[in-house]
């Protein structure tokens, strides 16, 4: 694999991943923006609003058409949350040219449906159509409305917005149910524009292409966004020490209950000494079936269905889920903060530390088979790290992980916020 | 091991049978830094009345397979997980209607990987204490169920659509069904189920052919399996039992899934069939073909909406379904719009354009040793090489399509199931 980097204007860059490995290959187009209340909902709607039509394919029979066309090119917008950032993406994957029946390239083609779509939209009195506003609005709301649906999900998700509120982070990357619906093609339009000129720009392509290619065809097709631009990108990590810990409830028309643990990393981030400590450690805790959580809480004590853990790298924040059943919360509570304590007294074997290590080393190296993966990390690096990647390293340091350094970075995990979703009929119980 | 070439797709397997029946497939991929294997039985969440060894009929408690797959895990050296965990690897396992599959995917150590994979899954370690005690874990997996809509929109459509199949029973069970499994039903299940004629072996990634076959070979039972045959019910109507069922969970807006009852295809025909009827599917429900964007015009589907088809021994139904504010408005244009197609004929470029985009999609998914290995492995229990699909297209017509949306596609072979928000 050939990895190359390149600057196209101040702000816009190019990363290319040269692989002959995969079946296919992977354009994304990203703009980054702050994830802030007042943007996120026009963030989120802009991708879909763009993928309801442009000029040359007015609407979605039409660019479905084009991307059968292109060999069934799986062609999706995005939002995604990176720290305290709002990623909005055109993302497509497309089968690699050697597999085109009639030996035609795939690049191309592809690369100028994004185009159209991003630059081109179809408009009206120099705006976007008000029936795809109105209607990506109304189904963005939808889309916010139905977290709830998924009860696991959702229990980490308040979780998030009471531990983080206040914060930056804890701001829905998908807006807010109101702003969605109240969207106006004007509105919709300024912060289009405002998101073409002033959003980090980071182009990436996964494939057997070449850089020069792939250079020439972002050239040829995204022309109006190769200009300077000026974008800080951060992420506020916060430690609140001392603090008292916040335990919320939420009841629901529920069978099975929900305990979430949020806690505070103590300062550690991706881009610190310890991280690869903090990583082990969350292998330990929660990360695996090998985990003390896993193998303690779930299986020994059969206290929940699932334990596990996971540590947002850039947030320096490690959250803790389980589905447990109503009278069994606060011994399952006090059962998850006993095992990271003994994390933190260095009750661990040797053997679970190597287990842990090894499902870390494993997990870094697999996410070299998946363009997908390849795609979001670089984007991560990028924005935050400043190199493209930094795997090869990353795996050694977790590689020379000592049982010392891990009870080390445990004792300064602090549990922030405990959340329960209780069932109605698991009140009772409280 | 004998070497099959696929040039267009530019893959090579590896293929052999061993003397106790088992049949392995392995596809190499050097480039990549995962090693991946997938260990399946012919035995799934519907197979709960089968003819073992000596010709009787067994009776079993429905979520039995699911169960014995929690409970393959237990080695008399301590839990499978843990052992792979300690050793890097990420193993899990799933059980569906049909099928029990384990698997792990690691990025070293390989061969120690599969032999603990082949050793756990061929030897049953059951006692009374850990099978009481999982009674308990599966209880709480079952009860997440029940608040999980997508899969009970799933389940009821399932039981409106069938008489007497035995797809319609949830397989994990119930608490109440679980309750009576007992380490014999296990050891029996197991015996017969779990022998290696009625098994696959499949490997993809950064491995060698040889060295599946040399383990497989050393871990392996030696004897040759016996058949196993299970009762798929009395002879199933091609109507559906009833159109309509709903219920109430805790949802944002009505979630609902459409079925059309379909005919199972013959053996040898199973992946024509898959093939036939996604795009069948493509046709009918999806984003290029006109019926798509008139309800997401309307605002009666949103981007939650898709479609599948499904199929197990002696069933095979078409899926589609999302989110609705009008799901029975939903129905009648699906109703009206195959009934169109079917009159009118399917427009050609449509046609043509579709099989393109299949034949791509199903390129792209080469990507995943996961993908591969399962596809592999089913399509082997359905008599089928996967891999030929480039071929299969080209046999496809649009007369096939029409053919079946006529006899598929229709009123009484149709039922839907709807979550209802609650009040």
């Amino acid at each position: 694999m050939e990895q190359h980097w390149k600057q196209l204007a101040q702000g816009v860059e190019l990363a290319v991943n040269r692989t002959d490995k995969f079946k296919t290959g992977l354009l994304c187009v990203t703009f980054t923006i702050p994830l802030r209340q007042e943007t996120a909902t026009a963030g989120a709607l802009i991708p879909e609003v763009l993928c309801r039509g442009s000029r040359r394919y007015p609407d979605m029979e039409r660019i479905s058409m084009a991307a059968d066309e292109r060999y069934g090119a799986a062609f999706s917008p995005g939002v995604r949350q990176r720290g305290e950032s709002q990623c909005i993406s055109l993302l497509c994957s497309f089968i690699d040219d050697c597999y085109a029946l009639d030996g035609a390239g795939v690049l191309e083609p592809v690369a100028e449906l994004m185009g159209q779509v991003l630059l081109d939209p179809m408009t009206e009195g120099g705006v976007f159509l008000r029936e795809y506003v109105e209607s990506e609005g109304a189904n963005l709301a939808d889309r916010i409305r139905a977290r709830i649906n998924d009860k696991r999900s959702w229990a980490m998700f308040r979780l998030i917005q009471e531990m983080c509120a206040g914060e930056a982070y804890a701001v829905d990357k998908l807006g807010d149910e109101e702003k969605a619906l109240s969207a106006t093609p004007e509105w919709l339009w300024k912060n289009y524009q405002w998101l073409l000129d002033q959003g980090k720009i980071t182009f990436y392509y996964g494939g057997s292409a070449s850089l020069e290619r792939v250079e020439e065809t972002v050239r040829t097709y995204f022309a109006p966004l190769l200009r300077d631009r000026m974008v800080t990108v951060d992420c506020q990590v916060v430690e609140k020490p001392g603090a008292e810990v916040n335990t919320v409830t939420d009841t629901m028309e529920v069978t099975q209950g929900k305990l979430s643990l949020g806690f505070r990393t103590g300062g550690i981030t991706m881009g610190s000494p310890q991280y690869p400590a903090l990583l082990v450690c969350n292998a330990l805790y929660g990360g695996s079936s090998h985990s003390k959580l896993f193998l303690n809480v779930r299986e020994k004590m059969s206290l929940c269905y699932y334990a596990s853990s996971m540590v947002d790298k850039l947030k320096g924040i490690m959250v803790a889920a389980s589905g447990v059943e109503f009278a069994q919360f606060d011994r399952a509570q006090t059962a998850m903060l006993d095992q990271m304590e003994a994390i933190r007294q260095g009750q661990f074997t040797q053997e679970e530390l190597r287990a842990a290590v090894g499902t870390v080393a494993n997990s870094l190296r697999s996410r070299l088979d998946s363009q997908g993966q390849m795609e979001d990390d670089c984007l991560t690096q990028l924005l935050f790290g400043g190199g493209m990647c930094q795997g090869q390293d990353l795996l050694q340091a977790v590689e020379r992980v000592t049982a010392g350094q891990v009870a080390q970075v445990a004792q300064g995990i602090r549990l922030d916020t405990v959340y329960r979703l209780i069932g109605k009929e698991g009140a009772a119980h409280e | 091991m004998n070497k099959l070439e696929y040039g267009t797709l530019r893959e090579t397997i590896y293929h052999c049978v061993l003397p106790n029946g088992l049949h392995i497939y392995v596809d190499p991929r050097p480039e990549y830094e995962k090693q991946f294997a997938f260990f399946a039985t012919r035995y799934g969440g519907m197979d709960l009345r089968f003819q073992g060894e000596n010709g009787q009929w067994i009776d079993t408690p429905a979520g039995v397979a699911h169960f014995l797959e929690h409970k393959m895990f237990d080695t008399e050296d301590g839990n499978a997980l843990q052992i792979m965990a300690a050793n890097g690897a990420m193993d899990n396992a799933f059980t569906s209607s049909s099928i029990t599959g384990y698997y792990f995917e690691s990025t070293k150590g390989f061969a120690e990987n599969l032999r603990t994979l082949l050793s756990f899954v061929s030897v049953p370690w059951f006692t009374k204490e850990s099978v009481d005690k999982e009674q308990g874990i599966i209880g709480q997996e079952i009860r997440m169920g029940e608040d999980d809509p997508d899969s009970e929109v799933y389940y009821r459509l399932m039981e409106a659509m069938y008489t007497n199949h035995p797809i319609q029973n949830r397989v994990a069970g119930t608490v109440e069904s679980i309750a009576g499994i007992t380490p014999e039903t296990l050891y029996q299940c197991h015996r017969a189920f779990y022998q290696p004629g009625n098994m696959v072996l499949c490997a993809a990634g950064n491995i060698s052919p040889e060295q599946v076959e040399e383990i497989s070979r050393e871990i392996l039972p030696q004897e040759p399996s016996f058949g196993v045959q299970s009762d798929l019910g009395q002879e199933e109507p091609a109507q559906v039992k009833r159109r309509y069922t709903e219920r109430r969970m805790e949802v944002s807006i009505p979630m609902f899934t459409i079925g059309f009852k379909g005919d199972p295809s013959s053996r040898g025909k199973g992946l024509r069939q898959r093939l036939l009827a996604g795009l069948v599917c493509d046709v009918l429900f999806g984003s290029s073909a006109p019926l798509y964007n008139r309800l997401y015009q309307q605002g009666l589907i949103n981007g939650s909406f898709s479609s599948a088809y499904d199929a197990a021994p002696g069933c095979a139904y078409l899926m589609a379904g999302g989110e609705s504010r009008d799901p029975e408005k939903v129905l009648a244009e699906v109703l009206a719009e195959s009934g169109r197609l079917a009159t009118e004929g399917i427009d050609a470029p449509l046609w043509e354009r579709l099989k393109k985009a299949a034949y791509g999609s199903m390129v792209r998914q080469l990507n995943s040793l996961e993908e591969v290995c399962i596809e592999l492995a089913q399509a082997h229990f359905e008599g089928e090489d996967y891999l030929n699909f480039p071929k299969c297209f080209q046999d496809i017509e649009k007369a096939d399509a029409e053919a079946m949306l006529r006899t598929w596609c229709v009123e009484d072979r149709a039922a839907m199931s709807v979550i209802q928000p609650e009040r």
